[in-house]
């Protein structure tokens, strides 16, 4: 389904910020599945998202999405078949416009022209009240006007209205507070789950990073240091994968966030 | 002053209010909307009237306005291709535009700072020939400028609920959320100047012929003063009323301006001062909320030195 080459992107390259963001990766996504990424911070991971999305150009390597090379496509041309949410819910919808005109945007229905008619609302209002937030009767309040959680759930909808061949969540309960992240984190399975959505999430919480999905990545300073599914992954531990990290990089996760969800 | 002088003064007013408000419009759609403050905006609007000058005293009045909206929606497109395609950013655009405009405003009329059209006809003496002998003749130049008002008002409240127009509001919004709807930003920015930049043009060229009279520097501060109207109509109508209303404020706002401009005439207020009043009323309505916000930092600090004071050190 998803499948990176050799993927190769440097930072500054040349001068003394110079940074191997992304350190010759390969990747192959299968079609159904869920990839959860863990990492420290600075490790690779929004940056392989961006190379994904198209970003910035490679350098070099190959990102192939349902067997077309889609490297060279702008981002706005990918994000046909790529869902993306980012850890800020302010990023993915326009606060002056209404929670229906954003969704007709997501929506789409193709002619510039179109104006949101009365059988688009219905089918927004059904879509809406999957979300179990009221969101459904304010319809034309305004998007800024809505709580981290809601704008969060609402671009989850948006993002997979029309059913992504890749979905990325980028952290995208960080941010949230830990009753709403739980909620929004069983909408993303909920929506996931019946759409056969595949899907990358990037988490610093180590225990829903093995609990979702049915493969774990491991990234550090640009490269993907562990790749567990299957069995292997069935027993591992938060314990486990800090020591594995250890081994493997040669020093201790720096990533506070991920430390302080250890016990 | 008479109630008769000031009815006289304020159908002045508005004439030159809806006109100008048709500039106001433009910047409702490229700074409110867009988020882009179009400096090439005094540029255009000279370019409008020109243009409209030129095709009327060779006999189209009619004829006239498109040929405007056209040379005004290749400005923009070249304003928006300057930003979109060849990384300048927006206001630097907007300002090399706006400088290069002058030289092809003074070519288009053949090297003349002012062209005269009080031996031709324009679209206002034609309709002031037609409305002679009803009721409205004394008002018809109010009715011409306020039929395009009401056209391109219209016209902009159904655009911008179009997915072209959602488009172009949510670049303004947020360009990250249009890409992943998977839309151009480029696309929308670049659609959003022509049209309104074509809305300036039509605006100028509309001041040319009710003036009878084109010049080179007519357009000269016109950004700031339809930046005024602008903020002044948002006084009316804020960012989170519905778009039918907003468009409604930004005329009143046009109106409103030109109102106070007139009367301060009349109070002996010299002619040139409009253009500082207009920087002015801009400077304070943006900075205005930003001071507001900045008031408890300043009692704090004011409270603190006066502690200070009694404390003795």
């Amino acid at each position: 389904m998803l499948m990176l080459q050799n993927v190769r992107k440097v930072f500054h390259p040349g001068t003394a910020d110079e940074k191997v963001a992304l350190d010759h990766i390969d990747l192959h996504v299968q079609e159904g599945d869920f990839v959860s990424i863990i990492g420290a911070n600075g490790a690779g991971k929004s940056t392989l998202f961006n190379a994904i999305c198209g970003n910035f150009t490679l350098d070099s390597g190959s990102v192939r999405l349902a067997g077309r090379e889609i490297s060279a496509l702008p981002p706005h041309v990918r994000s046909r078949d790529i869902g993306r949410l980012f850890q800020d819910p302010m990023r993915g919808s326009a606060p002056d416009m209404s929670i229906e005109e954003n969704l007709a945007l997501a929506a789409g229905s193709g002619k510039w022209m179109h104006r949101i008619n009365a059988r688009d609302r219905a089918a927004f209002r059904e879509r809406l009240s999957l979300l179990g937030m009221g969101l459904e009767d304010r319809m034309r309040a305004p998007v800024g006007l809505l709580s981290g959680g809601q704008r969060q759930a609402l671009t989850l909808l948006m993002a997979t209205y029309h059913v992504p061949r890749v979905l990325l969540l980028d952290e995208h309960t960080a941010a949230l507070d830990p009753g709403t992240a739980e909620k929004v984190l069983n909408l993303t399975r909920e929506i996931v789950e019946n759409n056969h959505i595949t899907c990358l999430m990037i988490t610093h919480n180590m225990q829903s990073a093995l609990d979702l999905g049915n493969r774990t990545l491991m990234m550090n300073s640009g490269r993907i240091i562990l790749d567990v599914s299957g069995r292997e992954r069935q027993g591992l531990t938060v314990r486990d994968l800090t020591e594995r990290f250890r081994e493997l990089s040669g020093s201790a996760l720096n990533n506070d966030r991920m430390l302080l969800g250890m016990t | 002053m008479t109630f008769d002088k000031f009815l006289a003064l304020s159908q002045t007013a508005m004439e030159l209010g809806l006109i100008n408000s048709l500039t106001v419009l433009s910047l409702f759609l490229s700074y409110s909307m867009l988020n882009v403050c179009d400096l090439s905006t005094d540029g255009c609007f000279t370019l409008g009237a020109a243009a409209g000058a030129l095709v009327a005293i060779a006999g189209q009045p009619w004829l006239s306005l498109p040929a405007a909206m056209l040379a005004g929606a290749l400005s923009g497109l070249v304003t928006a291709l300057l930003q979109t395609r060849m990384g300048i950013q927006s206001l630097l655009a907007g300002i090399v535009v706006n400088t290069a405009l002058y030289s092809v405003n003074m070519a288009l009329t053949g090297n003349k700072a002012t062209l005269s059209m009080n031996k031709v006809p324009t679209v206002f003496s034609m309709a002031r020939d037609a409305l002679k002998s009803t009721p409205f003749s004394s008002v018809s130049t109010l009715l011409v400028a306020l039929f395009f008002v009401l056209l391109v008002g219209a016209f902009l409240c159904l655009f911008l609920k179009t997915r072209l127009g959602l488009a172009v509001r949510a670049t303004g919004s947020n360009a990250d959320m249009v890409r992943s709807s998977s839309i151009n930003p480029a696309f929308t920015t670049t659609v959003g100047l022509c049209i309104s930049n074509s809305f300036t043009a039509l605006s100028g060229c509309l001041m040319a012929q009710q003036q009878k009279s084109f010049d080179i520097n007519m357009g000269s501060g016109m950004v700031t003063v339809a930046l005024a109207s602008l903020l002044i109509g948002g006084v009316f109508f804020g960012k989170h009323r519905p778009i039918p209303l907003r468009v409604l404020g930004v005329v009143l706002g046009a109106f409103l301006f030109r109102l106070v401009y007139a009367l301060a005439l009349r109070l002996d207020m010299p002619a040139f001062m409009l253009k500082a009043v207009s920087s002015i009323i801009v400077i304070l309505a943006i900075s205005g909320p930003y001071l507001h916000s900045q008031l408890p930092v300043m009692r704090q600090h004011m409270r603190a030195a006066r502690e200070r004071r009694r404390d003795g050190c």
